[in-house]
């Protein structure tokens, strides 16, 4: 694998800790199972494209790109809360009427930004031969600021009590908590860090596509999960970087088995190597287990 | 301080399995009285504490606590006024958080959560000193998951929490139901300790007789949902578990069958 192709594998991978961060608070910290991802990262964009493509400044893009998941988040949550509606239907049900609205916002099925400034485009000039060095550079920093932006968050009062929501919400209640406020302000946090990474997303890209939401979940529920495998811990802050390098090893290992050559593996079977990763991380943990009681297996 | 008029709650009402729970209790506690409630399964016990603490809404009636009118404000609204320890060790406590991180959901228990730290130094501090008061070596286990801790230690942790902050009732749902005797006593000693220092106004849901003529100031017996027995003072001091038994029989007009009433 060349150096740029390596560089390309870690641009995505911090793209998608932000989804996987996202993913962390819905499915780990709220006990949300929530797909709204699909929708909300294409949602994210389709904002961002549209304003970037109509003139508007790439950073002031990205904020109402957040602006836009966090209503969606909050959307989902509120079908759940409000309406009683089943969590994974209420984001079935946002998931899809996303598309229509992403279609919507773009006016066409794709919307290229070839040219286009970006918030990266500032820092690269007219040499563009820097691009695959800044673009990188630039997101480890978003991603930096955005981990420890959650941990300090978690740690406050309001932090810990939405905590307390998804692992406990009867005792929260009992103690004074809105959980029905906690959940709605943190499915629509989630989903502001999951459209904000798809605001990133078509910058590096160079464009959104509508369809450029499939599977978004999986690939962050997969980082979380290999991040769990990897990094075992119940501290928070420890958790939110296992999230992160868990995103980062699932690109890297991912752009390894496409680059193989020996292997054979080609484009196509990108989900069918998501699939095999995830199973593997699933399992992993039983198997440490399984050869740590076995009378010298364990080295 | 407490007052209940004819509370009225039917479960399912409308369909076969109907269930009638409160019907028309009435109840006025004082402030600082240390009340027990007995009765049998069914007689109404758990869910009218849970209408007191609010996670069960009444159908009819009125509840006033210290003057403030709580019959249709959501639980989380009244925590400010109601403190609440449960039958189950894992339903009062987090059991994926560390035991510091649960003291300090309680210390802001009725109080603005906002964006500053939720620990501190002078905070664990004061965690430190009030688990040591409990003599089972947690003062130095704050940041341990809650998980770890066996359910007698939770339930004294959890009453901790209760006396944290502040309250104008202490709700207390058999909450020694679920530990082994020795552990029992533990917490019961600690709940009479608890209370007395703080001057709590309590409600002890138990299911014991002995328990109940052994500590407090009155005893409530509940059956059918409504309060069949109301005894204090002289009158109640004077009484033994068997008197109490004979009166529970001549209420319900039946043999006592339940043989959980009569053990402990």
């Amino acid at each position: 694998m060349t150096l740029i192709a390596l560089m390309g594998a870690l641009e995505i991978g911090l793209i998608f800790a932000l989804v996987a961060l996202g993913v962390l608070i819905s499915f780990r910290i709220l006990d949300f199972p929530d797909l709204t991802a699909d929708g909300s990262f294409p949602l994210g964009g389709a904002v961002a494209a549209t304003l970037i493509a109509g003139g508007h400044d790439p950073w002031l893009a990205c904020g109402v790109a957040a602006l836009a998941g966090a209503a969606s988040g909050w959307l989902t949550a509120w079908l759940n809360v409000r309406l009683g509606i089943l969590q994974l239907l209420a984001s079935i049900l946002v998931m899809i009427a996303l598309y229509s609205i992403n279609l919507r916002i773009m006016g066409a099925p794709n919307m290229p930004l070839i040219g286009s400034p970006t918030i990266f485009s500032p820092f690269i000039g007219d040499n563009f031969d820097i691009a695959w060095q800044v673009q990188p550079a630039m997101l480890a920093a978003l991603i930096v600021v955005a981990k420890l932006g959650l941990d300090v968050f978690f740690a406050s009062q309001a932090g810990l009590a939405m905590r307390a929501t998804g692992a406990n919400a009867r005792m929260a209640r009992a103690q004074g908590i809105a959980t029905e406020r906690m959940v709605l302000a943190g499915m629509a946090l989630s989903n502001a860090l999951i459209a904000v990474a798809g605001a990133l997303y078509v910058q590096t890209q160079g464009g959104a596509d509508v369809s450029m939401g499939v599977g978004t979940i999986v690939v962050g529920l997969a980082a979380v999960i290999i991040g769990e495998t990897l990094l075992p811990s119940r501290t928070l802050w420890v958790i939110t970087l296992a999230t992160v390098l868990g995103a980062l090893l699932y690109r890297l290992l991912i752009a390894l088995a496409l680059n193989a050559d020996f292997i054979g593996l080609q484009a196509q079977d990108l989900n069918l190597i998501t699939a095999l990763l995830v199973g593997f991380a699933l399992v992993l943990p039983k198997l440490k287990a399984k050869l740590a009681r076995k009378p010298g297996g364990a080295r | 301080m407490l007052r209940a008029d004819t509370l009225f709650k039917t479960f399912n009402p409308g369909t076969p399995i109907e269930n009638p729970v409160l019907r028309g209790l009435s109840l006025q506690i004082d402030s600082g009285q240390f009340v027990t409630v007995i009765g049998s399964n069914g007689a109404g016990k758990s869910t009218f504490l849970n209408a007191l603490g609010g996670d069960v809404i009444v159908d009819s009636g009125s509840l006033h606590i210290d003057g403030k009118d709580v019959t249709r404000t959501p639980g989380w609204q009244r925590a400010g006024l109601v403190a609440r320890v449960f039958q189950d060790p894992m339903a009062g406590t987090c059991e994926n958080l560390s035991i510091e991180e649960n003291m300090a959901l309680a210390y802001y228990r009725g109080r603005k959560r906002g964006f500053g730290p939720a620990l501190n130094r002078s905070l664990r501090e004061l965690f430190r000193d009030k688990l040591a008061t409990l003599k089972l070596g947690l003062e130095n286990r704050l940041p341990d998951r809650m998980g770890l801790l066996s359910g007698g230690q939770r339930q004294a942790v959890s009453l901790l929490m209760a006396s944290l902050q502040p309250s104008r009732i202490l709700l207390l749902d058999e909450h020694t139901a679920a530990l082994d005797p020795k552990t029992a006593a533990f917490v019961l000693e600690l709940t009479d300790r608890i209370v007395h220092e703080n001057q709590l106004t309590a409600l002890m849901v138990t299911h014991s007789m002995r328990q109940a003529l052994d500590r407090c100031h009155r005893t409530v017996m509940l059956h059918q949902g409504r309060v069949v027995l109301d005894v204090a003072g002289e009158e109640r001091s004077r009484m033994q578990v068997t008197d109490l038994l004979a009166m529970f029989e001549k209420t319900r007009g039946e043999a006592i069958d339940d043989d959980a009433l009569l053990l402990g």
